[in-house]
């Protein structure tokens, strides 16, 4: 009954097996890295131009052998849609992650709370009525005004909140009444817009990479690495989280503090994700939960790969958007649940454990 | 002057008060402290007043000569270390990661050698090594009880609040969890308190008791005296006995009255 009967043996053997299941969660997140290189070159190789592997391979390696035509198709067309479902993905897999965790709740997505209801919003503004919330932004009108009303809906959820106790309920029941508010505004304007303008709409709210350029790729990959370093540095806080609000706070969580910060970032991500690809709500839903299944949740583990499983399923999407009919480039936030979906039930029939009642 | 002490601590939920100017004498390192006293009396909310969980105003609570709210939280949750009462996880983490981010406290990303040992040592020490790959969602009330107090004494704290530890224990683990706190608070010399509702444990284990009723320190001191003191009857309503057991320990009996 006292400290010292331990036996060193029994102690050692409990640490190396930490240390390989630590080994194998690596290995895990670095064979993930792997398969989306792939999926990133295929990304870049299939598509309406015939361009093989190798030539595809040479441009990129040595841009100044391009013709004219390959320069283009593969410069400015491929690889920032490759790049832009990457980033995309990434950004949607860690918001999903931690908007779950600070929610407690396995349906938390960034746009539970409303987020790509108000972009949808924002963007009809921009569509029906040619309102540009910030003047002089020129053609980006639309992905400013959707990001503007998301960033807004997200302040107003953050003010909330503050206001009201910042309790995961709170924080939903909030969010859904946003949901529900910037649908039936989203209706009104429906209805009053002409058949052009509905394609349009339609069109923006199924989601494309089509518009990808260069500069989007930059900015989102700026704004994952605003957010990142932060969700990294709480990552100890944030796993403590899962074990219920006592027990963080117990651990020197100060968990309104987080839930607000985290909060802000999961917002930023998901408002600068959704106005430049639109809404693709399955990704940051089922991202983390295939994270979660595979490596678990502590956040050293659960953070990159939820990031990887993002980037993968969009990645992947990407891929099947060109190769279900040839010539054809579908929009994206049809098949992310397509080619998700069966994958996603695979995966929970064969998982035994449950982490979730 | 060593030790923890409490003096003059209010704290009200809204407008009903729970602690009424508790304040009790310095408890002394190495010892174990029992704090006992009938349901919503006070206890939990004692122990998170004393972490800082609790924000109480006017009151000193003074941990080995600092003053404890001139700390940050997290500062304080260091020197203090707080177990409460019910965790219901259905997390994927295992036992090994919980006990992991208890040790951690929050620091850095990177898990080291020395972490790694100290937490299969004290996993090891709490009987839970065979527990060590579970994950916390498919463990029964007692197994979670028994991690709550590793991830406890796996901290290296100044003191240590155990709110009930030993509540879905069955006889064997009872008596073990609370030997292991008990030793671990000699060993370290720390302070150590145990909110306890067996007031048989409590005679047993403890050095010092602490009787809280509705909000207010009643008695305290060694176990015979308090368990002794006629207000114990009354606070809990029931007609208390004391016996020696064959041991020559001091058993309490309860009767209703």
């Amino acid at each position: 009954m006292s400290d010292q009967t331990l036996q060193p043996s029994a102690a050692d053997a409990l640490a190396v097996g930490y240390r390989k299941r630590n080994l194998k969660r690596f290995l895990l997140v670095c064979a993930a890295a792997a398969v989306l290189f792939c999926t990133v070159v295929l990304d870049v190789i299939t598509g309406p131009a015939d361009l093989s592997f190798l030539r595809t391979m040479h441009v990129i390696l040595d841009p100044s052998v391009a013709s004219a035509k390959e320069s283009v198709i593969i410069w400015d067309l491929r690889l920032p849609v490759a790049l832009l479902a990457v980033v995309v993905g990434a950004m949607l897999g860690v918001a999903g992650a931690e908007m779950q965790t600070i929610l407690n709740n396995p349906l938390a997505d960034p746009f539970t709370l409303g987020l790509s209801s108000a972009a949808s919003f924002g963007a009809a503004l921009a569509i029906v009525l040619g309102w540009s919330v910030i003047p002089g932004v020129g053609s980006l009108f639309v992905t400013v005004n959707a990001f503007i009303v998301a960033m807004g809906t997200s302040l107003a959820l953050f003010a909330f909140t503050r206001l009201r106790g910042v309790s995961p309920e709170a924080m939903i029941l909030v969010g859904i009444a946003m949901l529900f508010t910037f649908n039936a505004l989203l209706s009104f304007l429906q209805y009053g817009a002409s058949e052009i303008q509905l394609a349009q709409l339609v069109f923006w709210q199924m989601g494309s990479l089509a518009r990808a350029t260069w500069p989007k790729v930059g900015i989102c990959l700026v704004v994952l690495l605003i957010v990142l370093p932060y969700f990294v540095r709480k990552t100890w806080a944030l796993t403590a989280l899962r074990m219920g609000e006592e027990k963080a706070a117990a651990l020197g969580v100060n968990v309104s503090f987080l839930r607000l910060t985290v909060l802000a970032g999961v917002s930023l991500l998901a408002a600068v994700a959704v106005s430049f690809v639109g809404a693709i709500a399955f990704v940051g839903l089922v991202g983390p939960h295939i994270a979660r299944m595979i490596v678990g949740e502590d956040q050293r583990g659960f953070l990159p790969f939820s990031a990887l499983a993002g980037a993968l399923i969009l990645s992947g999407t990407s891929i099947a958007s060109k190769a279900i009919t040839p010539g054809i480039v579908y929009p994206i936030g049809m098949i992310t649940s397509l080619i998700g979906i069966p994958f996603f039930i695979v995966l929970i029939m064969g998982q035994r454990k449950r982490h979730w009642q | 002057m060593t030790g923890l002490c409490v003096n003059n601590l209010n704290f009200s939920y809204g407008s009903r008060h729970v602690l009424k100017s508790v304040a009790f004498d310095t408890l002394q390192k190495g010892q174990l402290t029992a704090l006992i006293g009938p349901n919503a009396a006070g206890k939990s909310t004692l122990f998170k007043c004393i972490a800082g969980l609790n924000k109480s105003s006017g009151s000193t609570i003074c941990l080995n000569d600092t003053d404890l709210s001139t700390l940050s939280g997290q500062e304080r949750l260091r020197r203090v270390c707080f177990m409460p009462q019910f965790f219901a996880a259905n997390a994927a983490l295992t036992v090994f990661d919980v006990v992991m981010m208890a040790q951690k406290q929050l620091r850095g990303w990177r898990v080291s050698t020395e972490d790694t040992q100290a937490v299969a040592r004290a996993l090891d020490a709490g009987g839970i090594g065979h527990l060590a790959e579970a994950y916390v969602g498919e463990l029964s009330g007692g197994q979670a009880q028994m991690v709550s107090v590793v991830q406890a004494l796996v901290r290296q704290s100044d003191a240590y609040l155990f709110d009930e530890p030993t509540s879905a224990l069955d006889l064997r683990h009872q008596l073990q969890v609370l030997g292991r706190i008990r030793d671990a608070i000699r060993n370290r010399d720390a302070i150590g308190m145990v909110a306890l509702h067996d007031l048989n444990l409590a005679a047993r284990f403890a050095d010092h008791l602490i009787l809280l009723g509705k909000g207010e320190i009643l008695a305290q001191g060694r176990p015979d005296e308090v368990l002794r003191d006629p207000k114990i009857s009354e606070i809990y309503g029931v007609d208390i006995e004391l016996s020696k057991g064959p041991r020559e320990d001091l058993l309490v009996h309860a009767y209703a009255s």
